[in-house]
């Protein structure tokens, strides 16, 4: 396969069009466009000022940007007893503790079973595959009741609890830390390290992609949760982000200018996040996913 | 042969045989399992135990309060027979995940095939991939504003200006427009996980294949993609298939923030929405169960029957 082909290109100081290529990068343009637009309205709707928010006939940019809805935000929730701070702390809060626990976790489970033959290992793995294959939702009634009875409900721990045993997170460890050199623990080992260290020091290093993109995965999945929080608490002070966007834009009053331009600021806060993160851990991401497959 | 430490734990009986055998298996695999243990209790606790759990409480009735009671296959017989709401969320799922299943399973590989012969690559996968990591409560925000049903409504006026309706369309009100809006938003964010381990897969093809594949007498990119690609990212594909099946039959975000909950004539409705209707809102949790194994039951025989297809064949 030929790789990186262009529409353009000077062949001995002659300009080529390549229409085949034209043709494909136009279709492939027209599918970003429909990737992408929402995206961009959502950033462009968060700095509309009022008057630009209930325009006739509406417009897509923003033509006089303004942080004034962002301000709108935080003082948007003032009247009721919880500030929007807090629920920024709870979203921050449970899904920094989340992903650190699902990487640690994950990561040690994973090096154990792929690197020392635990008896039982394979059945232990078995599971993890048999988890992908169906909808987290289905173990939803019994997980309640577990965490009801343990008098976890209205807490933080029901957020976190549940979510650090995520079998795709295993399953992803589990393959990177496969395609790690034997030897090279058997030399760390010789040198007298204990397998703490050996894990610490020689492995974790080594698989850095792998938990550089449970990182973002992990950040994606609990910064964007909001059916945890709905089900495990009934408190307002223990809701989340995506909850309190709900509650301004669903509320009462969710057609007053001031509530649509909070809205748009809260949406652009909720989304930015995640997609800056991927950006940045991107090649790391593109390393590890080829090891993603299943084997039949 | 059999080691030392085999033949004196078979010569000790009863409790100090297990006290024997642990003190072999703490010695060799100690710390090992020390390591594994944390993931293991939970994903018991929070997956296996739940799974047998919802079973059996799917053949009783159970409200949180009084103990449970059994009721044999009574919730099936009433999930399959009587409950109308439930075949409407079935057809309604197997709408959704009928069209969107299919459709962005093919695209997510052919868009990753295109998408690894391109120029900037990164940026067209950054592009293609963002959809899928937006919160849905948060483009929800968006979505109203495009889709609005009045004259205000980005699409509406796009629709008016350029003559082709005369009237602003209902779309998050007329069911007969919720179903299409709830499925271009699926679309929209369909191009996740899946895509990204296709487009992975094939960037992690060696070159090597391909110098050998143009002596073999491969000549365009189409048999290429047949004869060279497919079988080389078959565990890339069972990957996103898997996913794909997962996530067309957990429906349930868009169509609520789309139609609301319950939607008008429940037209929104999906397998999800009525599990979480009977378990959170009515505490039927027996007959929240049995839809939560019926769930688990199509989703699991599809994800088998993935597995047969792409096992590799001699």
């Amino acid at each position: 396969m030929k790789d990186n082909n262009s529409a353009f290109e000077i062949v001995n100081g002659k300009f080529h069009i390549n229409f085949k290529w034209v043709f494909v990068y136009t279709i492939m343009l027209a599918l970003v466009a429909f990737t992408a637009l929402p995206l961009i309205y959502l950033v462009s709707t968060a700095f509309k000022p009022y008057e630009e928010l209930f325009l006739f006939p509406p417009r897509f940019f923003v033509r006089r940007p303004t942080l004034k809805n962002f301000g709108d935000l935080v003082i948007s929730l003032s009247g009721t007893t919880v500030p929007f701070t807090r629920y920024i702390f709870n979203s921050l809060f449970v899904t920094v503790v989340n992903v650190t626990l699902t990487i640690l976790v994950s990561s040690m489970g994973a090096y154990a079973i792929s690197k020392h033959n635990i008896p039982g290992s394979g059945i232990v793995f078995g599971i993890v595959i048999a988890a992908l294959t169906f909808p987290a939702q289905v173990t939803q009634i019994p997980t309640y009741m577990t965490v009801s009875s343990l008098g976890l409900l209205n807490t933080y721990w029901a957020l976190i609890i549940t979510h650090i045993a995520v079998p795709y997170n295993f399953f992803l460890m589990k393959q990177f830390i496969d395609q790690f050199p034997n030897e090279l623990l058997e030399s760390s080992r010789m040198d007298g390290a204990n397998e703490w260290k050996t894990f610490w020091k020689i492995v974790m290093p080594a698989v850095k992609p792998a938990w550089a993109t449970l990182l973002v995965f992990s950040f994606t999945s609990n910064w964007n949760d909001s059916s945890t929080a709905l089900i495990y608490t009934n408190k307002q002070a223990m809701k989340v982000l995506p909850l309190a966007l709900q509650t301004i834009a669903g509320g009462a009053a969710a057609s007053s200018l001031a509530r649509a331009g909070a809205s748009a600021a809260a949406s652009f806060l909720m989304t930015a996040p995640t997609i800056i993160i991927f950006v940045t851990m991107q090649s790391q991401v593109m390393q590890t996913m080829a090891y993603s497959g299943i084997k039949s | 042969m059999q080691s030392a430490s085999e033949v004196r734990r078979k010569s000790l009986k009863g409790f100090d045989r297990f006290k024997y055998s642990s003190t072999l298996w703490w010695k060799k695999y100690g710390t090992p399992t020390l390591f594994l243990a944390p993931f293991l209790i939970l994903m018991l606790m929070f997956i296996v135990l739940p799974v047998l759990i919802s079973l059996y409480l799917s053949f009783t009735n159970f409200n949180m309060i009084q103990p449970a009671q059994w009721m044999g296959i009574a919730n099936y017989r009433m999930l399959l027979t009587d409950d109308d709401i439930f075949l409407i969320a079935l057809k309604n799922t197997f709408m959704f995940a009928g069209i969107t299943g299919p459709l962005t399973y093919v695209m997510t590989f052919l868009a990753a095939w295109i998408i690894n012969q391109l120029k900037f690559r990164n940026a067209f996968a950054l592009a293609f991939y963002a959809p899928s990591i937006t919160n849905s409560i948060a483009m929800s925000v968006v979505w109203m504003m495009l889709f609005s049903s009045d004259r205000y409504g980005y699409i509406n006026w796009l629709l008016f200006h350029f003559g082709v309706v005369t009237e602003p369309v209902l779309w998050t009100k007329d069911p007969a427009y919720i179903m299409w809006v709830v499925i271009v938003i699926q679309v929209w964010m369909s191009m996740g996980t899946g895509f990204l381990v296709n487009l992975a897969g094939l960037r992690n093809i060696p070159p090597s294949l391909f110098e050998a594949g143009a002596i073999d007498g491969v000549k365009n990119r189409f048999q290429e993609l047949w004869y060279l690609i497919i079988p080389n990212v078959m565990p890339q594909l069972l990957f996103s298939a898997i996913m794909t099946i997962v996530n067309s039959l957990s429906v349930f975000a868009i169509p609520v923030q789309v139609a609301g909950m319950p939607s008008p004539n429940y037209c929104a409705h999906t397998i999800i929405a009525h599990l979480y209707d009977y378990a959170f809102i009515r505490f039927q949790m027996g007959y929240a169960s049995a839809i939560a194994v019926f769930l688990f039951l199509l989703s699991f025989t599809l994800s088998r029957v993935s597995m047969k297809v792409f096992a590799p064949r001699d």
